[in-house]
Formats: structure tokens, C-alpha cells, sequence
């Protein structure tokens, strides 16, 4: 038994849903009680789809328990196949119908439907989401995709994309744009755009690119065993990955690499001096892996930022992770528990975390900026505009997001010429930014007055007290006083660097002194 | 006292057949009452027993209202507590043991049972008894189901509020109990308009915390907020308190009616009942008239969703000048429903149970103005051309009583007039 409060993947009968409600053609008929259909609405409400996700659920009762669930499940079955005409079904339980151990899979085959009916065995209480919507992709292509001709133009199947993917939409129109300037052609977009009869012709790609290793990388292994199909191993999210990723396409295509840099801004704009502000800044990142590895690599070779911390919930690329975190000489966290991850962010203090929905909570409540790098995502992270986080366009997308909840290069040196100044003063917030400006209290700006009992403003931890390794740290007032006239973007770095500092030096009160010292000893 | 408002209907829905249908629901279960159930008690915790989807479930009804630490939390069922391999009970004992240290400031815990816990037997009212014998005093347990098998979205509360029902002290005194877990702003409006008719002492329930919890008995009279609240009626009745019938106080009318009941029960005079609601009543008038224009003259379709369906049709029949096609509701509790059905003119269908796909059907042939329903529904039916009022929000708003009467009405009317109000097309 665990204790969860928030979760980052939901149950795997929901990753089969994503599937599915990519799809086209597909209908999921899923053993389980009423409640279950809230999931209906991550697609409808947070994702805005416009028709609902292709799925029945048995809805059996209590009272069916013992009795009859079975014989629901086959009357379900058959009636969506009357109404909705799919060209083929998937069948699985929730959670609970596991319990009951009605098999669907048997029963289905037992229905004689004119169409094939795909077994899904996802055990709920061991796997999440992802794994989820990995299996159902692979159990579809398994099921479905038959050995047939290659084309005779060089084409690439895109693999990945599911409903109520982070950006998928647009990853798609970017990828396909990269490999049309190489004078590579889709062959099948899936799950996403997909109808059963596309899966049937998969094997005629000359080789897959995987989008989201998440969610199709059993199929493309499988794939590569049966239709002799090589899959890209580089995801495309950054300047040079996506670089990266075009020579790996030229290499299997047999083409020369090419891309087309006239609309890429990232670079300049990330070298231009207003970006000077960038350098050093401490980052946080978590997320699902694959975006968790990529965007590591964006934020300290692209963006100049020092990665102090990363992570990922999803165990399947713990792996993964471990190594970024090696190479990067940071300790990994590979976990699903919120409340972990917020203590390591509570404990790192860094001044920008790059994470999902959860860490998005976690920033506001620490009063550290976030932006969002990885599902999952709530409804602002489907905009309506083109936002891709892939290609050139998705480098571009991703310098303006990470960049917006800081404040502004500029900015942020006048706020520190004039951080004396009652009105114009770093807690004040971001210019661009919509809240309203808190004043200054008042006898903050009085110098030589004791401010009195004040309360800790939520950048910090409250206590005066921290541990860093063994040594208990204790700052003195005037310290503590010193630290609150250094601008908040830099305060919880300058606070961190002074107690690891201290600690490093068995000094177990931090002065004035202290603190310069550890400033001067710092200094780059 | 309720001359004003049009006669009743000479046929009321009363006696209408209700079609009962049996096949796909789609509603949420019982546990997602925990949403709001959990800002009501603020020295209580809710933890539910039972899988991912559950808490998955909870996080997705929570919508963006992500707190740092909630007062819910799922213990997540795993492989080894099905295998047997760990003692469910041991485990249980476990998780709560390490939840109440770390949250010290918790009074009252309640062990919400799910669909898996209820599939594999696992007895949360002995769990709950044996706990509270641990931790009493300063920490009551108690356990509720709000599995999907056997309750649907709001009789989540009406099991934990009948939950409740049976730990209040036994008391002699003549006392008005309030029952329904209404926003405070809704619940202060209704204590001040009975106190000002004398009427008291006046109890609710939920209590806000422990420390205000009161005794009932045979002496005690009370009136629900909520038409969910059946066993929590039945449950009352087992203590000997005596139920209040009325409409539920939804609108000028059913706030009129239902306080009415009350004022009758507690002998106040037509007059000072008069003095009381005079004013308020006014100020519901024009509200209401004023954000129905749109509503009037319009059709309705009601989805089941909250068993809030039928009183809100009544509303929108009577008062907003709506025509009511089919009034789906998850369930229909004659004994409670009776004076709303007998307001609600004959002419709709009214549906109990659900069969979604046949609905939908129903639904698209009469082209109704408005459809009332869930979120899973609404943004697919938009698409093709229906203006829908997802029915959750009717759940979390303050929407009884005078002063949100035209806030009730205003909730119906904005996705009509704000249909109305989009010209997406080139203006040639
Ligand atoms: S329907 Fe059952 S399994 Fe599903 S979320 Fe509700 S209690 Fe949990
Ligand atoms: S401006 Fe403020 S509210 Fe708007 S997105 Fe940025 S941080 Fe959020």
C-alpha cells in the first residue's frame, strides 16, 4: 500500500485510452465501473477534443458482481461494434475488472466479430500510463501490421504521437517538415492520425522515427525485428539534437543532411547581450524522461543555465536518466512522489525549475519560476497557437517559454541598481507579468531601523536553521538582514552558497562576513 | 406565503412512468465528493482505499486546484496487498499511523472505500473501529463507501454525512438541523434569514469540525439543502429525528417553499415570515428575471448527473419560463423528490438510470436549447452545434437560496448568450 496524494501517470488503462483516442477507426471497449469514465474528460476538457474519446465502458455495479458481468461485457461489445463500425477493437479491464477476472481478451474472441478484436493485458496495480499506452501501441502493431513492400521512394513511419500528448500535434507537422526538406516522406503518422488499415502498412517505411520512446518503443524494437525497419534513437528537441537528429536520418535514408536554418532564432537570441542574465542560472528539471535528457542538454549548452538537479517518474528511463545525471555530475531522482521531488526543489533552491503540471504547483508554492517541459500538462499547455517543442520551430518555442517567467535581462539590472528604492523594488514582480506589484512594507526601506519580527517571504524556507550535510547552520540577524537586500532571483542561490560555505568550513554562524567571503569566493 | 408564484401544476410529474435505463453511465463516482467535502471539515482528512485510477480520479475532479498537501490522499493498492502476501489491514494500520504523526492537526479521518477495496472484502468499518479505539481520543475514524459500484457522484456525501449520523450524541433538545455541505457564504445567508424569524438553536451538518458537533434525538427537526441526501435522511430518521418536507430551496420559489416549511414548523406568523423574506425575495425576482430573458421560451435536456436534475428543472420550468424535454437523474428518491415532482408540470420525459449512447440519440433529435450535462459530454456536444451547461459547476457554486438565485439563473443563460454573442464569420 502507498500513500499518493498527486500522480504523475495515470492508470494504465488510461495510456490505452490515449492510444485509442489518436487513432481513427479504433474503438476501445473497457471492463469497468461508472466512475471510470471521468476519464473521458482529460480528453474532452483538457485537451478540448471535439468528439468523444472512442471508448465503452461495462459500467457494472455491485450488484452485477457475481452474477452477470460477463454477460455485460459481451452485450457491450457487441453493441459498439453495431454503432460505432470500428475497423478493429481493443478490450481490457480497469483496475477493478481485473479483480473480477472476467478475461475479456477470451471473451471477445469468443463473440465472433467481424473484425479483429485486440487483447490488452495491463496489470493495473503494478504499471502506470505510459507502459499503458507503449503496450496498447505494440499489442495494434503487433495485431495489425502485416509484412508488405517497402516504397519506392525512401519514407519514414513517425511513431509515438497519442492523444493527450505534450505538444504532439505540432511535433508532427515539425518532423515532417525536417524530413521533406531531406526528401523523406511520411509513410504513417501513429498512433495519432492513424486508422488500423495505416498500421496494417507500417512495414512499408523504410525506417521508423520515434517520436516519444514513452510510448512506442516496444513496437518500434519489434519493428526492427520483423520488417527489418531501424528506428532513430535522437529525439529532435533542441538546436543540437535536431542537428543531431538530421544526420541520423541522412544516415539511414542515404541522403546528404539538410536543414533549412533561415526561420532557427534560438542561437542569436540566446547569444544576444540581453540573454547575459541567463548565465549560471541554477535549473531543476523533471519530467518524463525523454524530455527530462533533452532539455538538460538545451539548458546548459544552449541556454548557458547550470543544471543543479534532475529527474524523471517514469522507471522505464531511469537509465536514461541516471546517465544524463552522471554526465551532467548531478545526483538523479527518479521518483513518482510529489512530495519527493518538492523537498529536492526545496532543498536545491534553484532559481528556474523546468517540469510538468506538478512542479508547476510546487514553483508557486516556493515562489520559484516554472516552466513547463513534459506532460503532464493542464489545459494551458494545449494553446491554440503552433507551439511544437521539436525542430526549429520547437527550439524557438522553447527559448520564449523558458524565458517568460523570468524577469527580463534588462530588468533585472535596474531592479538590482535600484533595489533600494520603495516602489521599484525586485519583489515587485516581472514587468511582463500580470499580477499586481506588492509594495514595499514600509520600514523595509528605513535603513538603520529594526524591521522587527518579520515573516519569511515564500522564496525562502521559513527557519533560520538548516542542516546542510552534518553541520547545523545558524545565520545571525544581521546577516539574515543583509541576505534580504540581494535581489530574490539570486537570494536563494547567494543563501546556499553562503551555508555550503560555512558548512564546508566548520563555521557554524554565518555573519556579514560570512557571507561576502562566500560571495567573494564564489565570484565568476 | 407562496400566493406570488404561478399555481401549481393541476398534473405534476408525480405520476409520470419514469424510463429506467440500463447500460453505459458516464458520471463520476461517489468519490469525488471528497473535492468539496474536504474544504467543508477543516480538522478532517479523507483517505480512500483503493488504486491508481482512484487517486487519478480525485486529481482530475481537482482540476488546477493543486495544493501543496491536500486533506485527501489515496493508499494506493498494490500488487503484494492483493496477493496476500502483505496483510491489507497491517498495511492500513501502517499508512494511517505515519499520516496522523505527520498531520497532527487532524481531528477526524475518514476511510473512504473504493470499487477494489470493496471487490477484494476489504473490512474498512473494522478498520475504522479498531483505529479509533487506538487513537481516540483525539482522533475519530470513521468509514464510508464512495466506490463507483455503489454510489454515484453526490452520494459520496450523502455516505459520509450518513456516516456521521450515527457518532452524534443523543440529545433531547428542540433543535433545527441544516443538512447538506453548502459554501459558508450560502449556509450564513440561510441561518440568518431563520434566525431573524427567531427560529434556533440551528445546527449543521457537516459540522464544521468536532469541536461544534451538537446532539440529535427525537426532539430534533431538520430540512436538507441537498435532494442527494437520502441515507443521510434514512440514517436521521433512525435517531429519531423528524424530516422537514419541501421543495429544495433552489430560485425565488423553492427558497420561499422550503424556508416556509420550516418557519410553519417553528410557528412563525405569516407576517413576520413576510417582514423576513420580504426584501430578499425581491431582490431573487428581479435577478432571476433579469438573467433568464434569454432562458425564456426555451428547451431544456437534463443528462443525470448530480440529483440535483429534477429540482433545477422545476426551477427552470417555473421561474425562468423554460420548457423541460427529458429530466435524467441518476436516481429518484420519491420520498424526498415528491414536492418538487408535484411542481414540475407533466410533459418531460423523466429518466432514471442512463444508457449514454441512447441518450445522446434522444438528445440530438429534440435539438433542445440547452443541455445540461457532464464535462466528458459537453465540449463534443458544443461541437456539433448544442449549447451545453456543464453540471459540475452547479455542484461546486453557491447557487441556493435568494441572493444566488440569479446566479442560478445566470449559469443556464451565459452559454446561450455567449453563443449568441460570437460572430466567427467573415462579415461578407
Ligand atoms: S469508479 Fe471505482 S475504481 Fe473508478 S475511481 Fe471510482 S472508486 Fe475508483
Ligand atoms: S504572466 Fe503571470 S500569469 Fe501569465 S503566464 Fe506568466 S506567470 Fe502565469
Amino acid at each position: 500500500m502507498k500513500l499518493t496524494v498527486w500522480t504523475y501517470e495515470g492508470p494504465p488503462h488510461v495510456g490505452a485510452m490515449r492510444v485509442a483516442t489518436g487513432m481513427k477507426g479504433l474503438h476501445y471497449v473497457l471492463h469497468a465501473p461508472q466512475g471510470d469514465t471521468y476519464a473521458d474528460l482529460l480528453f474532452t476538457m483538457i485537451e478540448r477534443r471535439n468528439h468523444r474519446p472512442p471508448v465503452t465502458y461495462t459500467t457494472f455495479q455491485a450488484r452485477d458482481l457475481g452474477s452477470d458481468t460477463a454477460h455485460l461485457f459481451k452485450t457491450a461489445c457487441l453493441e459498439a461494434y453495431d454503432r460505432f463500425q470500428p475497423e478493429a477493437i481493443i478490450v481490457g479491464a480497469s483496475c477493478t475488472a481485473e479483480l473480477i477476472q472476467d478475461d475479456p481478451g477470451g471473451m471477445s474472441e469468443t463473440l465472433g466479430l467481424p473484425v479483429p478484436a485486440i487483447p490488452l493485458e495491463l496489470p493495473s496495480y503494478q504499471r502506470k500510463e505510459n507502459f499503458g499506452a507503449d503496450e496498447t501501441f505494440y499489442q495494434i502493431v503487433k495485431t495489425l501490421a502485416k509484412p508488405v513492400e517497402k516504397t519506392a521512394r525512401v519514407t519514414a513511419n513517425l511513431i509515438g504521437p497519442t492523444g493527450l500528448g505534450f505538444r504532439h500535434r505540432d511535433d508532427i507537422t515539425e518532423v515532417t517538415g525536417l524530413l521533406m526538406e531531406m526528401g523523406v516522406e511520411v509513410n504513417v503518422v501513429a498512433p495519432m492520425t492513424a486508422r488500423p488499415s495505416d498500421i496494417a502498412r507500417l512495414g512499408a517505411a523504410h525506417f521508423n522515427v520515434l517520436m516519444y520512446p514513452e510510448t512506442a518503443e516496444t513496437a518500434a524494437r519489434w519493428m526492427e525485428r520483423e520488417f527489418d525497419q531501424p528506428y532513430t534513437k535522437t529525439v529532435p528537441i533542441g538546436v543540437g539534437a535536431t542537428l543531431d537528429f538530421v544526420a541520423e536520418v541522412a544516415k539511414l535514408a542515404g541522403v546528404e543532411p539538410k536543414l533549412d536554418e533561415t526561420r532557427l532564432r534560438m542561437p542569436w537570441y540566446s547569444a544576444s547581450v540581453d540573454s547575459t542574465y541567463l548565465t549560471g542560472k541554477r535549473v531543476f528539471l523533471f519530467g518524463d524522461g525523454t524530455h527530462v535528457a533533452a532539455c538538460a542538454r538545451i539548458a546548459r549548452n544552449e541556454m548557458g543555465f547550470e543544471v543543479v538537479g534532475l529527474g524523471c517518474y517514469n522507471r522505464e528511463q531511469a537509465r536514461l536518466i541516471r546517465s544524463v545525471a552522471k554526465d551532467f555530475g548531478v545526483e538523479p531522482l527518479i521518483t513518482d512522489d510529489y512530495l519527493e521531488v518538492e523537498r529536492r526543489i526545496e532543498e536545491l533552491a534553484p532559481e528556474l525549475i523546468l517540469g510538468t503540471q506538478m512542479e508547476r504547483h510546487i514553483g508557486k508554492r516556493l515562489g520559484i519560476p516554472c516552466a513547463v517541459i513534459s506532460a503532464p500538462v493542464h489545459v494551458q499547455d494545449f494553446p491554440a497557437r503552433y507551439s511544437p517543442q521539436m525542430g526549429i520551430e520547437g527550439a524557438n518555442v522553447i527559448f520564449d517559454t523558458w524565458v517568460h517567467p523570468l524577469v527580463m535581462g534588462l530588468e533585472e539590472h535596474l531592479l538590482t541598481m535600484f533595489r533600494e528604492d520603495f516602489e521599484f523594488y525586485d519583489e515587485a514582480g516581472a514587468s511582463h507579468h500580470g499580477h499586481k506589484a506588492k509594495p514595499r512594507p514600509v520600514e523595509d526601506t528605513r535603513p538603520g531601523l529594526d524591521p522587527g519580527p518579520q515573516v519569511a517571504t515564500n522564496s525562502e524556507a521559513p527557519d533560520q536553521v538548516r542542516g546542510t550535510g552534518s553541520i547545523e547552520v545558524v545565520w545571525l540577524p544581521a546577516a539574515e538582514k543583509e541576505l534580504k537586500k540581494i535581489p530574490f532571483f539570486v537570494r536563494g542561490k547567494a543563501r546556499r552558497n553562503t551555508e555550503t560555505f560555512a558548512a564546508e568550513r566548520g563555521v557554524a554562524e554565518i555573519s556579514v562576513d560570512t557571507l561576502y567571503e562566500a560571495k567573494a569566493h564564489y565570484a565568476r | 406565503m407562496t400566493d406570488r408564484f404561478a399555481p401549481p401544476p393541476s398534473r405534476g410529474c408525480s405520476n409520470t412512468p419514469v424510463l429506467k435505463e440500463r447500460g453505459q453511465h458516464e458520471v463520476f463516482c461517489g468519490l469525488t465528493g471528497i473535492i468539496w467535502l474536504h474544504r467543508k471539515m477543516q480538522d478532517a482528512f479523507f483517505l480512500v482505499v483503493g488504486s491508481r485510477t482512484c487517486a487519478h480520479l480525485l486529481q482530475s475532479a481537482a482540476g488546477v486546484m493543486i495544493f501543496a498537501e491536500p486533506r485527501f490522499a489515496t493508499a494506493v493498492l498494490e500488487e503484494t496487498d492483493l496477493a496476500g502476501m502483505a496483510d491489507a489491514q497491517e498495511e492500513l494500520d501502517r499508512v494511517v499511523t505515519e499520516l496522523l504523526q505527520r498531520r497532527p492537526d487532524i481531528k477526524q479521518l475518514f476511510l473512504v472505500g473504493s470499487c477494489p477495496s470493496e471487490v477484494i472484502k476489504l473490512d474498512l468499518a473494522k478498520a475504522a473501529e479498531r483505529m479509533s479505539a487506538q487513537f481516540a481520543p483525539h482522533v475519530r475514524v470513521l468509514n464510508y463507501s464512495g466506490s463507483g459500484i455503489e454510489t454515484t457522484f453526490t452520494q459520496g456525501e450523502d455516505a459520509c454525512l450518513a456516516a456521521m449520523v450515527p457518532v452524534l450524541p443523543a440529545s433531547d433538545a428542540r433543535e433545527l438541523l441544516l443538512v447538506g455541505a453548502l459554501p459558508d457564504v450560502v449556509e450564513e445567508q440561510a441561518i440568518g434569514l431563520l434566525e431573524a424569524m427567531g427560529i434556533g438553536p440551528i445546527r449543521v451538518l457537516p459540522a464544521p469540525n468536532r469541536d461544534s458537533e451538537y446532539g440529535v434525538g427525537p426532539n430534533t427537526v431538520f430540512a436538507l439543502t441537498q435532494p442527494f441526501l437520502t441515507d443521510t435522511h434514512a440514517a436521521l430518521g433512525r435517531r429519531g429525528a423528524r424530516h422537514i418536507a419541501a421543495p429544495f430551496p433552489f430560485g425565488e420559489e423553492g427558497t420561499t417553499q422550503w424556508l416556509w416549511a420550516i418557519a410553519q414548523e417553528f410557528g412563525v406568523s405569516p407576517e413576520k415570515f413576510a417582514e423576513v423574506t420580504e426584501k430578499p425575495r425581491a431582490r431573487a425576482r428581479k435577478a432571476i428575471a433579469q438573467a433568464s430573458e434569454v432562458l425564456n421560451g426555451g428547451s431544456v435536456f437534463f443528462f443525470p448527473d448530480s440529483q440535483l436534475e429534477i429540482p433545477l428543472a422545476r426551477f427552470l420550468t417555473r421561474e425562468c419560463g423554460m420548457q423541460a424535454i427529458e429530466v435524467g437523474a441518476p436516481f429518484i428518491h420519491r420520498e424526498i423528490m415528491t414536492p418538487d415532482l408535484d411542481l414540475l408540470a407533466d410533459g418531460p420525459t423523466l429518466a432514471e438510470g442512463q444508457d449514454v449512447d441512447k441518450q445522446l440519440e434522444r438528445c440530438r433529435a429534440a435539438r433542445p436549447n440547452l443541455t445540461v450535462c457532464g464535462l466528458g459530454l459537453a465540449n463534443p456536444l458544443e461541437a456539433e452545434g448544442m449549447t451545453t451547461k456543464w453540471a459540475i459547476e452547479l455542484v461546486f457554486t453557491p447557487v441556493h437560496f435568494y441572493e444566488q438565485a440569479g446566479d442560478l439563473a445566470g449559469l443556464f443563460s451565459r452559454p446561450l448568450r455567449r453563443r449568441a454573442l460570437l460572430q466567427q464569420e467573415a462579415a461578407e
